[in-house]
């Protein structure tokens, strides 16, 4: 087992920059994702640390020790990718046992490991097929038990998960955490599908452009977003203009223009300074819709309209205008969602709010 | 008439124009050779139309027969070996360079523009006495006498692979193309090196495009007859030769077809083996 650090490592492709400067340490037994858009870095970045790309500049270190002179086939890592790429000539038994004969392991040994792995991702009776006869979600198995047979220092994800159906997905998602946990191994993950990111990283890394935007454990990233980025990425986000008025020692005043003075905790604005202009950040699902003339405690209230419904079974979203504002509430039902046209009250608490610096731009 | 029998002759009235071509083309003809292998050649110089074993005889019998018919299967071995060690690094390469494989495509292709014949004479201008090589050579003084370089059956071998290699190539870069590049990075990742991840990975996969530029290679090689007639010496004549040499000078049309259904029965079983192990359909892919 093994931690993972890049100091410094960045990719350009020509005149491109992939990845720009980027720092990262991975701690041992830890499972790290990396979240973002379509292009971002995600596969660059984890194709840096498998040793399938070169760094343009920076170190890479595998176990305290400096990796960027070793070829991929010395590293000993697990690498799951994201079409599986498993050995269509070989059998299952094959394609697992393959790695070990890299490292002299004897053939009563294979093939009790083999046994084991197989067990371990609850295919035991499949050793015998060809990976065709196989489908989506039990090749995605013998691609991960593949790459755990080895015993690698740490294990490398390229959205595994994203070739599956939604349902599978959940499943898998749940049985891979289970794996990780079980034999305890670093683990580099890579998607764009923030609810997966969420469910099972130890720490995220949310990535924009080729540079990292936030870091952090999945509540704190997801309830305070470092920047405006990060917020509309992990799941809908209201951002609205404001102005930071007092500075208590517990506590920040907002004065915004469409929900009036609002108070929040300071550790809600980690990054606000001082008094000036500022963005505040609601969860769609901190903007809770009431029937009109309703108050919720604690609560500001203001009126709206409903402009559109989206009903998803047993939440639905709303897109409710407030003054000159669209904003989107995605909330639980109680009995019937209201209809477009409505006239509602909006309520939103000030501790459910995150304060952001004005964007630089 | 009903639906159904509408139905049920699409395929038969969609299939006709097809196979009155591959009727007209290639089974009347060879059936008239067919039909000919039985007739004789009488010392007149005329047929004898009738039901004569005498050519088959002939052919199944003489030696004469028996060692070329050996031979050009040797000759045409080598060069389907000579083929797949120049030809696959080739495709190799190709499929593996970035940008520009459409060009490199193109360059291969370019010889196909020219005619085989033509293309077979030109390494008289070559290695022919006073063809460039013997020039080159006696230019820098290494020979003062030009050195006879052509007609054996080495030159006939580099006459063949001249004119086969393309077909080899771009059967291989074919099935290069079809796999899936990360399955190497996978077998990387696992322990191998890049020369054993080629080794158990991609060579494998890419057996079925060598196998089927090996099959066409052979085939064609077996069949020719223009560059032992170009390129090679009194002694080294290919079947297809005997087939030339009975029909064209010696008239004997008789002898001529059962010596040319001779060889094809030998290509065909050849064909038919490789159809049991690979199927055709590789071989299809490697023409389109
Ligand atoms: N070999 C390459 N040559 C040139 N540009 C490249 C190369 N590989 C990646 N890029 C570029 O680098 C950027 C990052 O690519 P990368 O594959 O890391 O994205 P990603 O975050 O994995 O995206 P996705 O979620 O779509 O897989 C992209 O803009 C991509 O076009
Ligand atoms: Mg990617």
């Amino acid at each position: 087992m093994g931690t993972v650090t890049l100091e410094n490592v960045s990719k350009r492709f020509g005149g491109f920059t992939a990845v720009h400067p980027t720092s990262l340490h991975i701690p041992e037994g830890s499972f790290l994702t990396l979240l973002g858009p379509s292009g971002c870095g995600k596969t660059t970045t984890l194709r840096m640390i498998a040793g399938l790309l070169d760094p343009s500049d920076g170190e890479i270190f595998i176990k305290g020790k400096s990796v960027n002179n070793l070829p991929i086939y010395k590293r000993n890592l697990g690498i799951v990718f994201q079409n599986y790429a498993l050995f269509p000539h070989k059998t299952i038994f094959e394609n697992i046992a393959f790695g070990l004969k890299y490292r002299g392991v004897s053939k009563q040994e294979t093939a009790r490991r083999v046994r084991d792995v197989l067990d371990l991702v609850q295919l035991p009776h499949v050793a015998d097929r060809y990976p065709k006869a196989l489908s989506g979600g039990q090749q995605q198995r013998i691609a991960l038990a593949r790459a755990i047979v080895i015993e690698p220092d740490v294990l490398l994800l390229d959205e595994p998960l994203s070739a599956l159906d939604a349902n599978l997905r959940e499943d898998m998602r749940v049985e891979l955490k289970r794996i990780q946990h079980q034999i305890g191994i670093t683990t580099v993950f890579v998607t764009h599908d923030q609810s997966e990111a969420l469910a099972m990283s130890d720490e995220i890394v949310v990535m924009s452009a080729g540079r990292i935007e936030q870091q952090g454990q999945p509540e704190a990233v997801y309830n305070t977003p470092a920047t405006e980025f990060v917020a509309r990425f992990l799941g809908a986000s209201n951002v609205l203009p404001a102005t930071t008025q007092v500075m208590a020692a517990e506590d920040i005043q907002v004065e915004t223009n469409h929900f009036g003075r609002l108070v929040l905790p300071r550790k809600r604005a980690p990054q606000i300074e001082g008094e000036g202009r500022s963005q505040l950040i609601v969860r769609a699902e901190k903007v809770h819709v009431e029937p009109a003339g309703q108050t919720m405690d604690g609560a500001i209230s203001v009126p709206g309209r409903i402009e559109a419904v989206d009903y998803q079974g047993q939440a639905v979203r709303y897109f409710v205008r407030v003054g000159d504002t669209q904003l989107q509430a995605l909330n639980m039902i109680k009995e019937h969602p209201f209809e477009e046209g409505a006239e509602v009250s909006v309520n939103v608490r000030g501790w459910d709010c995150t304060l952001l610096p004005e964007a630089a731009a | 008439m009903t639906v159904e029998t509408r139905e049920a002759r699409q395929p038969i009235i969609l299939l006709t124009p097809a196979l009155s071509t591959i009727g007209l083309l290639l089974i009347v003809p060879l059936g008239f050779v067919v039909v000919y292998s039985f007739w004789l050649r009488t010392a007149t110089g005329a047929d004898q139309v009738g039901f004569f074993l005498d050519n088959w005889v002939e052919s199944l019998t003489d030696p004469f027969y028996r060692d070329i018919l050996l031979n050009t299967i040797k000759i045409a071995l080598i060069t389907t070996v000579v083929c797949a060690l120049a030809g696959y690094p080739t495709a190799y390469f190709i499929a593996r360079s970035n940008g520009n494989r459409l060009v490199l495509l193109l360059l291969l292709m370019l010889p196909f523009w020219i005619s085989y014949i033509i293309r077979t004479m030109s390494w008289i201008n070559i290695l022919g006495v006073s063809g460039a090589f013997n020039w080159a050579l006696m230019s820098v003084g290494l020979t003062s006498e030009p050195i006879q370089m052509l007609y054996n059956e080495a030159t006939v071998i580099l006459g063949l692979v001249h004119f086969l290699l393309p077909f080899m190539i771009l059967n291989v870069y074919v099935s290069l193309e079809g796999i899936d590049r990360t399955l190497e990075d996978a077998a990387c990742s696992l322990g191998a090196n890049r020369w054993r991840a080629f080794l158990e990975v991609t060579l494998p996969l890419s057996l079925p495009g060598l196998a089927a530029g090996g099959l066409l290679c052979f085939v064609l090689g077996a069949g020719t007859y223009i560059t032992p007639l170009v390129l090679g010496g009194p002694t080294d004549a290919m079947f297809a030769n005997l087939v030339f040499e009975a029909i064209i000078t010696q008239l004997n049309w008789p002898l001529g077809s059962a010596l040319s259904l001779m060889l094809l029965v030998v290509l065909g079983a050849v064909v038919m083996v490789y159809n049991r192990y690979l199927g055709m359909t590789q071989l299809m892919k490697g023409l389109q």
